[in-house]
């Protein structure tokens, strides 16, 4: 069973639009997805899901996304408590509402040392931006004499990222929903030996026998990390 | 006679092949001909095997077999760049033995390229090395060099040749030197504060601290493969759906395609396939920009 699973959710406009639906049931239709795909991922023994809630960056729908998340963390926080459920998010937090930073700060803090199982939401996130970030951080240490340059290794640069929030930043696999074949700039470094398992179904109808699938698909891959085949 | 008859029929066949290829490559070119494609040539011990092949490194021999011949059809197609994972920082973990035979047919085949300059002057290919050349032996480097400076006129199309490389070593490559520049551009140390010369100060503040914000841009700059273009498809063979530390940022919005044919039989019908798809994702891409 992989640690960490990663999920690119695409495809709830396409299933609205489908269904004659406006987008907005589509994104509601998601977060049902969601909410199974976490119950699976505690049953099983997954400890870490990051989930990319992917956008063409229209700002209409990305400002019914916050609100959507806004409402998603309201109703959810009490039971990810009670069930030792850590949330984090990743991203660029400054372009988010202040309601909804504060509400997310709320819930980092509050959920901080649950360890049963952990959720990170990937919100204005970009892996080229994490990697600029986590740039900029040891830039700073090395000005400030914190760090040397010759310090700066595989290690640091991890140490920096903003999955660094988890004991297991390398998902083992990465999904993405509605047949999308690429990574469209979600995690970068810590997806060096991620294995990719891309699915025609759209993601308001993902659920537990796709995720079969994929955790099948897993487990008969041969993971070499540059070795060769024993 | 017969073998003359044999041979006359078997030049016809090559030329109605030629003839074919260039009519579905001017179909093809119908549409957005991708400018740089990436290949991770995985399955060349797993065809040895499969066919049951004698030798250590047969399957190799012909992978690079399929390789001349990919690269002829993305020069005819048009690619302007072509990348490939040859050694990736993570087989020096192999033995040493498979790590001293794969750099030896490295070196043969640079060598032959050299010596038989003929393909690479056909096809204009100009051939640059990617990575940590430094990892690698004398006569290797020696020679890649070599081969670099031979083929540096060259304008056709561009192969970029991945050795020694991996993602993550390009990435802390890149913010050890992106450090190094910033270390370098630190503002002058602290002056007490002339009234009347305020306002040139504050200006100054703010330009230090705006050549000190670190951006994308300057990552990239650093990176080595931040003279070329990002990929438009990377293709993985014999079915392994994972980018193993292979251009990582180079490829965070590229059309990745998994065949399952193993790399030395892989052929004109996967690359026309994958051409399609990307045309096809392309067009999509295109019309949703379009609707925003």
């Amino acid at each position: 069973m992989p640690r960490h699973v990663a999920v690119i959710m695409d495809g709830n406009v396409r299933w609205a639009r489908q269904r004659g639906l406006p987008s907005s049931a589509g994104h509601e239709a998601g977060v049902r997805s969601l909410r199974e795909l976490v119950e699976l991922c505690c049953r099983w023994g997954v400890k870490v899901l990051t989930v990319f809630a992917f956008s063409y960056d229209n700002w209409v729908e990305v400002e019914f996304l916050m609100k959507l998340f806004e409402k998603s963390i309201k109703s959810e926080l009490e039971g990810f408590i009670s069930e030792g459920i850590r949330i984090s998010m990743i991203g660029d937090s400054s372009r988010l509402p202040k309601t909804l930073q504060e509400l997310v700060s709320d819930a980092e803090d509050r959920t901080k040392n649950n360890s049963n199982f952990q959720l990170i939401v990937a919100v204005s996130y970009s892996g080229k931006y994490d990697v600029v970030q986590a740039c900029k951080s040891i830039a700073q240490k090395v000005k400030d004499d914190v760090v040397r340059r010759d310090d700066i290794d595989k290690s640091l640069i991890e140490q920096e990222l903003e999955t660094s929030c988890t004991d297991y930043p390398y998902p083992g696999i990465l999904i993405r929903t509605s047949r999308e074949l690429r990574v469209s700039n979600f995690l970068l470094w810590q997806l060096a030996y991620t294995e990719f398992f891309f699915v025609q179904t759209l993601w308001p109808d993902f659920g537990k026998a796709e995720f079969v699938d994929a955790l099948t698909s897993f487990q008969q891959r041969k993971r070499r990390y540059g070795r060769r085949d024993s | 006679m017969k073998r003359q008859v044999g041979a006359e029929e078997s030049k016809l066949c090559r030329k109605l092949g030629v003839f074919m290829r260039k009519c579905v490559f001017g179909i093809l070119s119908v549409g957005v001909i991708p400018n740089h494609i990436a290949f991770i040539l995985d399955g060349n011990r797993r065809f040895a095997k499969k066919h049951n092949l004698a030798g250590e490194g047969a399957g190799h021999r012909a992978g690079f077999l399929t390789l001349m011949s990919l690269l002829k059809y993305c020069a005819e197609l048009s690619v302007k760049y072509v990348s490939i994972y040859a050694f990736s920082i993570d087989n020096f973990k192999r033995t040493q033995n498979e790590i001293r035979y794969l750099m030896d047919l490295m070196l043969e085949k640079m060598e032959f390229l050299l010596r038989e300059d003929g393909f690479l002057s056909k096809y204009g290919v100009r051939v640059c090395f990617i990575g940590n050349l430094g990892l690698v032996s004398e006569p290797i480097r020696v020679t890649a060099e070599k081969v670099m400076r031979a083929t540096s006129k060259n304008t056709r199309i561009v192969i970029l040749i991945c050795l020694a490389y991996s993602s993550t070593e390009e990435i802390v490559h890149t913010v050890e030197e992106t450090c190094l520049v910033t270390k370098k551009t630190q503002p002058q140390a602290f002056k007490p504060r002339n009234p009347q010369n305020d306002v040139t100060e504050d200006a100054d503040e703010h330009k230090n601290k705006e050549q000190n914000t670190i951006k994308l841009v300057d990552l990239e700059k650093h990176m080595y493969m931040g003279v070329y273009p990002n990929p438009d498809i990377l293709i993985r063979t014999s079915g392994e759906n994972r980018l193993s530390n292979f251009l990582l940022w180079q490829s965070s919005n590229c059309m990745l395609y998994s065949p399952a044919a193993l790399w030395p039989e892989i052929g004109l019908r996967h690359l026309i396939w994958a051409i399609l798809n990307f045309q096809r994702h392309h067009a999509y891409l295109e019309k949703k920009k379009k609707q925003l």
